[in-house]
């Protein structure tokens, strides 16, 4: 049995944001060869990107940088140059996949398209991820994540509830709106190399950023199509008593109460016998007739209580009830700490940390972490040399020209 | 047989709700013949209601939110609680390359569907269990829908205004869930194809949230720095201006991003105020990150009596990343998305034509496709158990009435 569910392919990844790259670190992760390459001197530009380890901006330290890159080897290149270029063809002939997610456009003006690429690697799979995609009206817009979390529709509905609307609408946290295609890009990615196994062709694939995010929300997002109302940050939320949030002694708690059953649940949690007893004299499914009386008895009862009380009594109960959880808590979490979601990093600059593994676990090919992200041009002499040929002349001259 | 990359592949699903069936939804898209697994005895509540609307359907074959996330698809009923449905679920499996469940853990074992019982019927099989907190653990029988994983997972936290509560965050979240699920299963099958061997995958759904929070807690890995919500403001990469701006008309807004000093004069220009590129107070990107509130005043200012797409083409003509806020009605009114046919209408038996997302991928070679509508309750059990299964329609009848196939 092999050790990783992807070895023995071969990516190459050339990128400027983190959605490109977030697609092939799920790759390499799990066992695919990826090639990161840079460019020379500055490197990528997520390098410069925080958290750093003590804020000291290091462009060996981003952890960013370290969580993005894990498993990939790292060169340096600029296909601008004659010379780089050449470079650039010869690896992408060597390779079943490429990511890029430049502008539409861009790998054409430098030669470097699916069309010419192909000629010299018919099975070659490309990936091009773009704001809007390579077709329509705003195909040459610009945008960076805030911009694609709104146009992309996630963004309108937040915050959630939204109890201000003379308040913008918010964009989502974290990193969703760059790793949304980058994870949906790697499923279509995995497909082709499927169907190329078969049939032995390769093709492009083309994700638009903005069509990604949406994806996620493809329940929401026809609602108005389909007749209904426009959902969003007007819709009167707490009536229906589905979903709440409730503060309680030591931060927030969710709950989710569709089924009958676990709306039950939830009223034996707060010893609320009156509802049981009064249960004739209701309409069958109504829950409360006054739903703000009943949204404050469930508060005050919250509020006397910390999360993991509240949490472990009400999922005794099997009321879905889960804490509002900081990063701290996460990193803590005693069910994640157990599943080994966090795993010790060991980088020759960044020394020592804990990073974010993967949600997947494979009973035959599990995730590991087998080289941390590389340095800047860690790996040219083991690419340039050994792979493709150069001795160590031809290599220093490259460099002093700036092509690597 | 479709044109699709996973033509071919033969997927049985024992699942229901969003997390488990739009992860075989995007391998049907891609070509993958999924059969789906149900039954009248437990009918999948994404049949019944919508958690975002509250809406009821009174008919099982009538829920858009089961068609959305169900395209493509074979229904078949089988009643697992008894064992004659279990034997032929086994035999659904055996013909299968793939099988996917997302129960509560513990629920198919009892049932006697789980990996090692498949296995044994089909050695090679990829089985797929996905759950909210995962198969070990402490909290693995906790149950929880995407707003409790999505908040235990540490998204919430900092998702909304930095003065305010924690956001909820909605069903969108499953689908999250449910894309790492079908990439798994395909590096599972594209793993096969080279060993031979099937295996197991425990996805859980909170720890696919917390990749995605990956800044965050990179953050507190490195610096022990608990952040918090941040509203629209950038903290990864510190631009300013980076906010949402209100426009005219009933709630229309517009999200300006400036990541250097050119966009910044490009703003300054499209805004008519060239002097303020000149203001100190805003002249290199530290200045403008720490006097953003001021920066967002005068910009807001600018904003408040314009349309939000005039502004965008004339801000993307200036070089400046600009774009609305969209809400679900002026997506299905924007003239990108309708130029690209983001949506589709589908023709559905019940629902006549259900607007629907197009799978968001274009493939040159092997499209993804839409070919039908989500299937009715038990639509396909006689084709599949007679042509696959090579069950006599006789034996068939007699499972129906005995609430076998049911």
């Amino acid at each position: 049995m092999a050790s990783k569910a992807l070895d023995g392919f071969r990516v190459l990844e050339y990128c400027g944001t983190r959605s490109g790259p977030y697609c092939t670190k799920l790759m390499a992760d799990l066992g695919a060869e990826v090639i990161h390459v840079e460019p020379p001197k500055t490197g990528d530009d997520t390098r410069r990107s925080p958290p750093f380890p003590g804020d000291v901006p290091d462009p060996e330290k981003s952890g960013l940088f370290l969580y993005l890159n894990t498993n990939k080897l790292g060169i340096t290149l600029d296909p601008r140059e004659p010379r780089g270029k050449e470079i650039f063809e010869r690896l992408a002939s060597d390779a079943d996949v490429l990511v890029e997610d430049w502008s539409p456009g861009r790998m054409e003006e430098l030669g470097l398209g699916y069309e010419s690429l192909r000629e010299r690697n018919p099975g070659l799979i490309m990936a091009s991820i773009s704001p809007f995609g390579r077709s329509g009206p705003y195909q040459s817009y610009q945008a960076y994540p805030l911009n694609i979390s709104h146009i992309g529709g996630q963004g309108y509905g937040l915050p959630l509830p939204a109890l201000d609307l003379e308040r913008a609408p918010t964009m989502i946290g974290g990193n969703c709106t760059e790793f949304d295609p980058a994870v949906t890009t790697a499923v279509a990615v995995l497909a082709a190399l499927y169907s190329r196994g078969m049939t032995g062709k390769g093709q492009l694939i083309e994700v638009s950023m903005q069509e990604a995010v949406l994806a996620m929300q493809r329940v929401e997002a026809v609602i108005f199509a389909n007749g209904g109302e426009a959902w969003g940050r007007r819709m009167p939320r707490r009536e229906r008593l589905i979903t709440l949030m409730f503060p309680c002694k030591d931060g927030h708690i969710v709950l989710v109460a569709p089924l009958d059953h676990q709306w039950e649940a939830l009223m034996k949690l707060i010893g609320n016998t009156d509802w049981f007893e009064q249960r004739d004299s209701r309409e069958p499914g109504q829950r409360a007739e006054d739903p703000e009386a009943m949204i404050e008895l469930i508060g005050s009862w919250m509020e006397k209580h910390t999360r993991e009380e509240i949490c472990s009594r009400a999922q005794a109960l099997s009321c879905p009830i889960a804490p509002i959880n900081t990063p701290e808590d996460v990193a803590h979490s005693e069910q994640m700490t157990e599943r080994g979601i966090f795993v010790e990093m060991e980088h020759p600059a960044a020394g020592r940390t804990r990073i974010p593994s993967a949600p997947y676990h494979f009973s035959k090919t599990p995730w590991a972490l087998g080289r941390a992200a590389p340095l800047l041009g860690e790996h040219n002499e083991g690419i340039y040399c050994e792979r493709l040929g150069f001795d160590r002349n031809e290599l220093r001259d490259l460099e002093d020209a700036g092509v690597i | 047989m479709s044109d699709g990359p996973l033509s071919g592949v033969r997927v049985t699903e024992f699942t229901s709700a969003w997390a488990g069936p739009y992860a075989t939804c995007l391998l049907g898209f891609l070509g993958a013949e999924i059969i789906k697994v149900e039954s009248r005895q437990r009918v999948d509540h994404a049949r019944l209601v919508s958690f975002t609307t509250s809406a009821n359907f009174t008919n099982p074959d009538q829920s858009p939110v089961f068609n959305s996330l169900n395209l493509n698809k074979k229904s078949v009923c089988l009643n697992l609680t008894r064992p004659e449905a279990v034997e032929i679920a086994k035999r659904l499996a055996k013909k299968s390359d793939v099988v996917v469940e997302n129960m509560r853990p513990g629920v198919i074992g009892r049932l006697g569907l789980d990996y090692p019982v498949l296995q044994e019927v089909k050695r090679d099989i990829i089985y797929l269990s996905s759950s909210s907190c995962g198969q070990t653990g402490p909290h693995r029988k906790h149950v929880g829908y995407a707003p409790n994983f999505a908040s235990a997972a540490g998204l919430s936290a900092v998702t909304g205004y930095p003065d305010w509560t924690p956001s909820i965050l909605s069903g969108a979240i499953d689908l999250r869930s449910a894309t790492a699920a079908a990439f798994a299963i395909l590096a599972a099958l594209l793993c096969r194809e080279r060993t031979g061997e099937g295996q197991y995958i425990d996805l859980a759904s909170q720890e696919t949230i917390v990749m995605l929070n990956a800044s965050p807690m990179m953050d507190y890995l490195m610096n022990q720095r608990v952040q918090t919500r941040k509203g629209n403001r950038d903290e990864i990469d510190r631009m300013a201006p980076h906010n949402c701006y209100r426009c005219r008309g009933e709630d229309h807004w517009i999200s300006i991003a400036v990541a250097n000093d050119r966009e910044w004069r490009a703003l300054c220009g499209a805004m008519g105020k060239p002097e303020l590129a000149e203001d100190e107070r805003f002249a290199a990107a530290e200045q403008r990150s720490l006097n953003q509130e001021e920066l967002d005043r005068i910009i807001g200012d600018w904003t408040r009596s314009r349309d939000d797409y005039e502004l965008m083409r004339e801000l993307q003509r200036a070089g400046v990343a600009a774009a609305p806020s969209l809400s679900n009605e002026a997506l299905f009114k924007d003239p990108h998305l309708e130029e690209r046919g983001t949506f589709v209408q589908v023709d559905h038996p019940h629902l006549e034509k259900d607007w629907v997302l197009s799978p968001p991928w274009r493939l040159s070679e092997t499209p993804a496709s839409i070919r039908r509508h989500a299937p009715s309750l038990g639509e396909h059990s006689q084709p599949i158990f007679e042509q696959l299964l090579g069950m006599s329609p006789g034996e068939i009848e007699k499972l129906m009435e005995e609430k076998v196939i049911y």
